[in-house]
């Protein structure tokens, strides 16, 4: 685990509503920027109320976090990098009543685009649940507000 | 109640909300959905628990992407005798425009539906249809009754 790239991550995720109302949090982020983040179970998500399974649209939703935050930790600057495209398989269903981990990473990272790829799982990471790809564009420091940046970068220090 | 009955009175009457009262993430994110003759349209309202880019503001894209989705398996039960939430297999979405915090809209449309699987294309707006902010594509295993 990185201290400061994880600090950065979860300073990022307190700073998006939707990711706060679902209870998204941090598990982990590596020196090199590949990212786990938790979806604790939640009956809100429930997509099928015979199965209790959460939905696919909140796996969406923890894969685009993940792969997003994995980009904002992968770079060394701060910069805003919106979601271009994202492609999930659903191999198998989530079980309910267990938290799911979305993994990504950034596996290439060029002027303009960065491709991530990443899976979500329960118990064990080579188990997946569903398997995601995405590309996100890069807007570039000048398109992101400084007082945004210091504080997904510090934190509030006042 | 099952899905069967459900689609059937809401076609009936025009009130879909007891149907989407079936889907607890539906009501998490705010979904709702009006019929115009035989075309449905789904809305997602502004809604500030969906913001997921405090800077704009916008809509986070996860958010967008679970509406499409489940518009996409909504549309399968009301249209194509679907007895209960069909599963999916995968969902493709590109982002084209910001979603801004506001109202958002969506339409689908069966691209191809065989026996086991059906390809559903989706669409979704805010200002005017012409510019959508997202387009993607899923496909659903389709139950046997």
């Amino acid at each position: 685990m990185d201290k400061e790239l994880t600090g950065r991550a979860q300073r990022f995720l307190d700073e998006l509503a939707h990711c706060m109302d679902i209870g998204l949090s941090v598990s982990n982020v590596t020196n090199d920027g590949k990212t786990t983040l938790l979806l604790p179970y939640n009956e809100e998500l429930i997509g099928n109320k015979d199965t209790r399974i959460m939905h696919g649209g909140a796996i969406t939703t923890l894969m685009d976090t993940a792969s997003g935050t994995s980009v904002i930790c992968s770079l060394d600057d701060f910069e805003i990098c919106p979601t271009l495209d994202l492609r999930i398989d659903y191999l198998k269903s989530a079980e309910p009543d267990k938290p799911v981990y979305g993994f990504a990473e950034c596996y290439r990272i060029s002027r303009n685009v960065v491709f991530t790829r990443g899976s979500a799982y329960q118990e064990d990471i080579n188990d997946p649940i569903a398997y995601c790809v995405g590309t996100f564009m890069r807007l570039g420091t000048e398109f992101t507000p400084d007082y945004f940046r210091t504080r997904v970068l510090e934190g509030n220090r006042s | 109640m099952n899905v069967r009955e459900l689609v059937k009175k809401a076609h009936e009457t025009g009130d879909y909300s007891d149907l989407i009262a079936e889907i607890p993430y539906a009501k998490k994110i705010g979904v709702t959905c009006e019929r115009f003759g035989d075309d449905v349209i789904f809305k997602l309202p502004a809604n500030k628990s969906n913001i997921g880019n405090p800077l704009l503001p916008a809509i986070h894209g996860g958010v967008i992407g679970g509406f499409m989705e489940l518009s996409a398996a909504l549309y399968l039960m009301m249209f194509q005798d679907v007895p209960k939430l069909p599963k999916i297999v995968d969902f493709s979405i590109d982002y084209l425009r910001a979603g801004y915090y506001q109202d958002t809209f969506v339409e689908c449309e069966l691209t191809r539906q065989g026996k086991r699987v059906a390809n559903v294309s989706i669409y979704a707006w805010q200002k005017t249809r012409g510019e959508p902010i997202t387009t993607a594509r899923a496909h659903f295993l389709i139950p046997e009754n």
